[in-house]
């Protein structure tokens, strides 16, 4: 019971980075943008983030900035694939490579930890939040520690990022934007012949996927680590991804898929070199491997066909 | 005269080199059905979309109601009570109708208010017009004909005072195109001034009051339909005289070179397309296949064609079987001397972003004649490509040219090149003249005569009646996946409509 009490509570915390993430490529290839470069956004917040937080000595300051440098990444990547038409593939990769390289020549240059910054306490860092009650009801079978355990004591970080999910469908399906934005990625001549300006839209979806991936970061080195170490979101900007498609581009699916590969993480974690009955010892990299692994043998047939948006990919020109 | 709805004045367009619309002027009275007409490429649907703000004029100045009027995006159009339904439909595909009806002019910022105005005035809206339509009804899973009035009630919905319909009967069946006109004329009676792009100067005599011809860029004429001929707008329309029937002689039918036996094929949800259908084709006759589009024919010509599997029957090429229930190669049928030309010229009969020497060889590109050995001849590709531009007045004339540059008609007129100028035995053609101005159909119906007096055997699959009437030497009319009647090229409209419509089949079956 606590081992699995344990498991779900770090599947939770695990699973918000690839949660923010994933709804954050939901915006913006809903929009019909692609976005690879959910990766690189992530890094570069998480940089400045935790930068930032040492800096100021303040958890906010850090959220700000790491939200500020990625949303600025992001428009990066829609004035190259919006305005300019360019390959969405060829800029997304651009800047993951630039984060990964930027992050650690910066870091090098202001803190000289070997890409690390010093390490937050206190106000510089997100702490935990104890719901109401959380103490008195502990004591209750099972339901008290999971309302305890696994529900309560987590950054405000991780409570935005599971209101985000509720809050992006209603957004989507119940709002004038939403209904614009799922058009754009379907039919830009539709919406452009409905008297909508196509580009407004999308930066508009970029800049929130710019936000969401800032927060990602943000949570990543002030709120879940104490600091940035480099190359710290280790491939998550990628499983976003796979969880997308898997999700079928839709918010509650997503949160689904990124618990379950938040799971499998937690699981690689917490099992990495226990000996299985039968089996023996499982390599950790196969364990890493599985979500990956996972998205392609669903893919290939198990959730059915995965449609993404029609438009998404391609840059609307309306004069050749 | 009544005051102008619209009046252009100096209107430039162009596309890179292409200079789509030169020094435009045209005044469109309130309250008329005002016809433009022109061959393909001739910058009609680049006017329109100038008036709707789609595209921007280099120069020129737009008048509304008499007064200047910028419209330089289509926000500024509907402001101005412009609607316009565009040649290719702008319709979100997985949006259900009244989705797509409130896109842009949602009303608030949430949609549940939106959506119930809508779904009201859009009750109003067909009740009015009888314009039907399921508003919940997801519109990939709806008949073009529907999609289409989803685009004119989009444009209502708007508070359309000038509506533009850009080739609106390309898609529609001739019930459906009536209905369309009559639904024209109570707008027009409403006071509501419409704009109708058509190749069909039939639909010109019917609706309109006056009509203007375009031919490359400019407007040659514009004439007050009552006072003007069919033959009169056609030569306009093209610069010379047209002829506007078929002249062939008789047919001299010789050996059996495709004979089609119990064919049934299935579409990809398990619907039966074609069923149990047979019929030979013979050397040197045209076979024509009519009916209301969806009733199978599309089915039945991409199975012949080896592009999709029957689930049962058999069909003989020169007395030898082809596989059509398992791996049929459209290569070898091909080889075979089958050629095809698609009905959907975009998605299967072209690649658009290659050059036009390019789509004028594909499919024979292992052919002698284009290689080098291990390699392509570019020279004599293009040498080819070149020969067949002359032959088949493909304009622009210029074999470099990104195939998606070239005008609907123009990119027809690449296919049929293709298919007919490898003298293939059987030619199989579906919707040869969609879209087609009426030079260009003049020009292929000959070159189909042609194809039928050389000694190859045709079939030919079209919803125009008139041209299956004028072309063909025998017709079959396909009703719901079956052959359900055979009539010699002297039948009248009405009979083969009704056998179009199933009213024979369904009086055998009761
Ligand atoms: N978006 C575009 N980009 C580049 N060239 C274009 C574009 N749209 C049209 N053209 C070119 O402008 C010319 C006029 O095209 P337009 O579509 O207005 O002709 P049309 O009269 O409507 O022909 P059709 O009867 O085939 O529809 C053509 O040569 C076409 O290739
Ligand atoms: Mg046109």
């Amino acid at each position: 019971m606590d081992t699995l009490v344990q498991l779900l509570d770090a599947t939770v915390r695990v699973s918000v980075p690839l949660l923010l993430a994933c709804l954050a490529g939901l915006y913006s290839e809903r929009s019909g943008v692609f976005d690879i470069g959910l990766e690189g956004k992530m890094l570069a917040g998480a940089f400045a983030g935790a930068a930032a937080a040492a800096a100021f000595g303040s958890a906010w300051i850090g959220l700000s900035a790491a939200i500020l440098v990625a949303v600025f990444l992001a428009l990066v990547h829609g004035f190259a694939s919006i305005t300019h038409r360019g390959n969405q593939i060829v800029s997304g990769v651009a800047i993951n490579f630039i984060a990964a390289g930027s992050t650690i020549i910066l870091g090098q240059a202001w803190f000289r930890q070997g890409g690390r910054t010093p390490s937050l306490a206190g106000d510089a860092r997100f702490q935990t939040i104890d719901l109401p009650g959380a103490a008195a009801v502990s004591d209750v079978p099972v339901l008290g520690p999971i309302y305890s355990d696994i529900i309560s004591g987590h950054s405000i970080l991780v409570y935005f990022a599971f209101f985000m999910v509720p809050f992006t469908w209603w957004a989507l399906f119940r709002t004038r934007f939403g209904l614009r934005l799922r058009a754009v990625g379907e039919n830009p001549a539709a919406v452009d012949t409905a008297g909508i300006s196509v580009t407004w839209l999308r930066y508009r979806a970029v800049i929130i996927t710019g936000i969401l991936t800032g927060v990602a970061g943000a949570y990543l080195s002030v709120a879940q680590n104490a600091g940035f170490v480099k190359d710290m979101t280790a491939g998550k900007g990628f499983i976003a991804l796979a969880a997308l498609i898997f999700a079928k581009w839709k918010p509650v699916p997503a949160m689904f898929a990124c618990l379950l590969f938040g799971f499998l993480e937690a699981s690689s974690i917490r099992f990495q070199g226990m000996d299985w009955p039968l089996v023996g010892r499982v390599p950790v990299q196969l364990i890493n491997a599985l979500p990956f692994v996972l998205t392609v043998i669903l893919l290939a047939g198990f959730i059915g066909r995965a449609i993404p948006p029609k438009a998404g990919g391609v840059a609307y020109v309306k004069e050749r | 005269m009544a005051p102008a709805a619209i009046e252009l004045k100096g209107i430039n367009k162009s596309f890179g080199a292409v200079h789509a619309n030169r020094d435009i002027h045209i005044e469109i009275p309130k309250g008329t059905i005002h016809g433009i007409i022109g061959e393909n490429g001739a910058g009609k649907s680049t006017l329109m979309s100038i008036l709707y703000g789609f595209y921007q004029a280099d120069s020129g100045e737009i008048f509304v109601d008499s007064k200047k009027t910028e419209i330089k995006t289509p926000n500024d159009a509907i402001a101005a009570g412009i609607g316009m339904v565009h040649q290719h439909f702008m319709l979100v595909e997985n949006f259900t109708v009244l989705e797509n009806i409130i896109l842009g002019a949602e009303g608030s910022q949430l949609l549940n208010a939106g959506i119930a105005r809508a779904r009201a005035e859009l009750h109003r809206l067909e009740k009015d017009y009888g314009l039907e339509v399921d508003p919940d009804a997801v519109i990939e899973e709806l008949a073009v004909g529907l999609q289409q009035r989803v685009e004119i009630l989009k444009a209502l919905y708007r508070g359309a005072e000038i509506l533009i319909l850009d080739e609106p009967t390309g898609v529609l069946t001739p019930a459906e195109a009536d209905h369309l006109f009559r639904i024209l004329r109570m707008l027009k009676d409403e006071g509501k001034t419409v704009v109708l792009i058509t190749h069909k100067l039939r639909e010109i005599m019917a609706v309109t009051d006056n009509v203007s011809v375009m031919r490359q860029g400019t407007i040659v004429a514009t004439r007050k339909t009552a006072e003007t001929t069919v033959e009169e707008l056609a030569e306009l329309m093209v610069g010379r005289r047209v002829l506007l029937h078929v002249e062939k002689g008789e047919p001299k039918p010789a050996e059996v070179k495709l004979s089609v036996k119990n064919l049934t094929v299935k579409d990809s949800r398990g619907v039966t397309m074609v069923s149990d259908v047979s019929f030979d084709v013979r050397a040197g006759e045209i076979v024509g296949i009519a009916g209301v589009a969806g009733n199978g024919q599309s089915e039945l010509l991409e199975t012949i064609a080896g592009i999709r599997k029957a689930i049962s029957g058999s069909v003989l090429l020169d007395g030898r079987p082809i596989d059509v229930t398992g791996a049929a190669d459209p290569g070898e049928l091909r080889d075979r001397g089958l050629a095809h030309v698609p009905e959907d010229r975009h998605h299967v009969g072209l690649v658009l972003p290659f050059e036009e020497n390019e789509n004028a060889m594909l499919g024979y590109h292992d052919d002698a004649k284009f290689l080098n050995g291990p390699f392509l001849n570019i020279e004599a590709i293009r040498a080819d490509a070149r020969e067949k531009i002359q032959k088949y007045d493909i304009r622009p004339a210029d074999c470099r040219l990104k195939t998606a540059n070239f005008s609907g008609g123009n990119q027809q007129k690449i296919v049929l090149a293709r298919e007919m100028e490898h003298d293939p035995g059987v030619l199989i053609v579906g919707q040869p003249t969609r879209g087609v101005d009426v030079g260009a159909i003049e020009f292929i119906h000959k070159q189909l005569i042609a194809m039928r007096d050389g000694g190859k055997a045709v079939l030919l699959v079209s919803v125009e009646l008139d041209e299956i009437r004028s072309l063909s030497d025998r017709i079959l009319v396909m009703f719901d996946g079956r052959v359900v009647g055979e009539r010699g090229p002297d039948a009248t409209e009405g009979e083969l409509g009704l056998l179009m419509a199933g009213v024979e089949a369904r009086e055998a079956a009761e």
